[in-house]
């Protein structure tokens, strides 16, 4: 079964992102920081990260910047997955590494969708 | 809803547009009929029914087959069929099309766009391997409304990230406010056209590609046959033509075959190069 490390700051974001990536079958792992998602990712790498931009402690672009610097951090999938939505953004996360990118609101579509795209699903 | 306004409404439906409503879509009636009823300033769908009756508007008539034949589509939806396509067909196309550089694409039923324009953003990616060819996407809908949007070229939020890769979005889109624009580059690849199925198809002219895909499952088995054949006399003898994963030529048309090997995929019975080679 592949792993999902979810992070977001928001428990909501979390729960509703965990019941449809369990329903598609994968091995659900959380953070609520760019930090706490590096001591994740330090542990053992998952094979996705959804990941959330604004923060605290560690955002979700700095997480991905050392991440991408990190032994075994290039073979995540990383889907950003942001109310940030505007073009300048898009382009700033595709440049630091990020393979996909979700605007807020999703719902289970757009996560199959993207999922499929990046070859996860 | 009371039987006879539900056969007065699938009847004119089915007439119009080939789209068969049996008794179990009473819901998919109501769900699209009631707003534009609304609209008009009706409360029920018995009144719509009435208005139908007492007199010839043609207005109305388009409205309701407008509204009834309108469905969802997304960008590259279901992706295998357009890797087959850039993968398998266009080269196979590209070779033995070779001295003439042209091509024809014809995408049926192309309700809001993305599908014609999954085709243009797939070409444009692969521009550098058709240096001087010239190629014509011709996009038809029965719904003038869908094809305004169409042409228009704007989606939402929700529509671009369904089907569509990032990379795409940021190459060929520009952010209008809340909505999202495809380039004029694009856009100017692709010619919409209000077309109905069950017209003549001959005045289209040839093509070297048709996609037809989702849009059979609504017609009954005659209609199918009807149009498949249709299509046969214009789609060249050695182009494809792409169905939904769900449809089929088989026991509905003797003109097309499956292409071995390519999932959706159907060319001319009387032979052709995808048939010789897949």
């Amino acid at each position: 079964m592949a792993s999902c490390l979810i992070v977001d700051d928001s428990k909501v974001v979390r729960m509703v992102a965990r019941r449809i990536l369990e329903d598609l079958k994968f091995d659900i792992l959380e953070a609520e920081d760019g930090k706490g998602a590096m001591d994740v990712c330090l542990d053992g790498m998952p094979d996705v990260i959804l990941l959330d931009w604004n923060m605290p402690v560690m955002n979700g672009l700095d997480f991905l910047k050392t991440l991408r610097q990190t032994d075994g951090g290039s073979d995540p999938v990383v889907v950003f997955c942001t109310t940030e939505n505007d073009m300048a953004h898009i382009r700033e996360a595709i440049s630091a590494g990020a393979n996909e990118y979700i605007m807020k609101p999703f719902d289970r579509a757009i996560i199959e969708a993207k999922f499929s795209q990046v070859g996860v699903l | 809803m009371n039987s006879q306004d539900f056969q007065l409404l699938s009847k004119l439906v089915f007439d119009r547009s080939g789209l068969v409503l049996t008794e179990e879509k009473v819901y998919l009636l109501e769900s699209r009929l009631v707003p534009l009823a609304r609209q008009r300033g009706m409360n029920t769908l018995e009144d719509l029914a009435n208005e139908l009756r007492r007199g010839n508007d043609e207005k109305l008539k388009e409205e309701i087959t407008e509204a009834m034949t309108t469905n969802e589509t997304f960008f590259f939806r279901d992706t295998k069929p357009f890797d087959i396509f850039k993968e398998t067909v266009l080269p196979r196309l590209l070779e033995t099309r070779g001295s003439q550089k042209t091509l024809r694409i014809w995408n049926a039923a192309c309700s809001t766009g993305q599908e014609p324009y999954s085709v243009a953003m797939l070409l444009k990616e692969e521009a550098a391997k058709m240096p001087g060819w010239r190629v014509e996407i011709l996009a038809t809908d029965i719904s003038n409304e869908v094809l305004e949007k169409a042409k228009a070229g704007l989606y939402s939020q929700f529509e671009v990230q369904r089907g569509l890769p990032i990379q795409l979005l940021i190459k060929y889109f520009q952010q209008m406010g809340e909505m999202w624009q495809i380039d004029s580059s694009i856009r100017a690849m692709v010619k919409f056209q209000k077309t109905n199925l069950l017209d003549n198809l001959a005045t289209l002219g040839n093509f070297d590609v048709i996609f037809c895909r989702n849009v059979l499952i609504y017609f009954d088995h005659e209609t199918k046959g009807k149009v498949l054949s249709q299509m046969h006399k214009i789609l060249a003898s050695d182009g494809a033509l792409f169905l939904g994963g769900a449809e089929t030529v088989l026991g509905i048309c003797d003109d097309f075959k499956p292409v071995s090997g390519l999932k959706g995929v159907y060319t001319s019975a009387n032979g052709g190069m995808l048939a010789a080679t897949g």
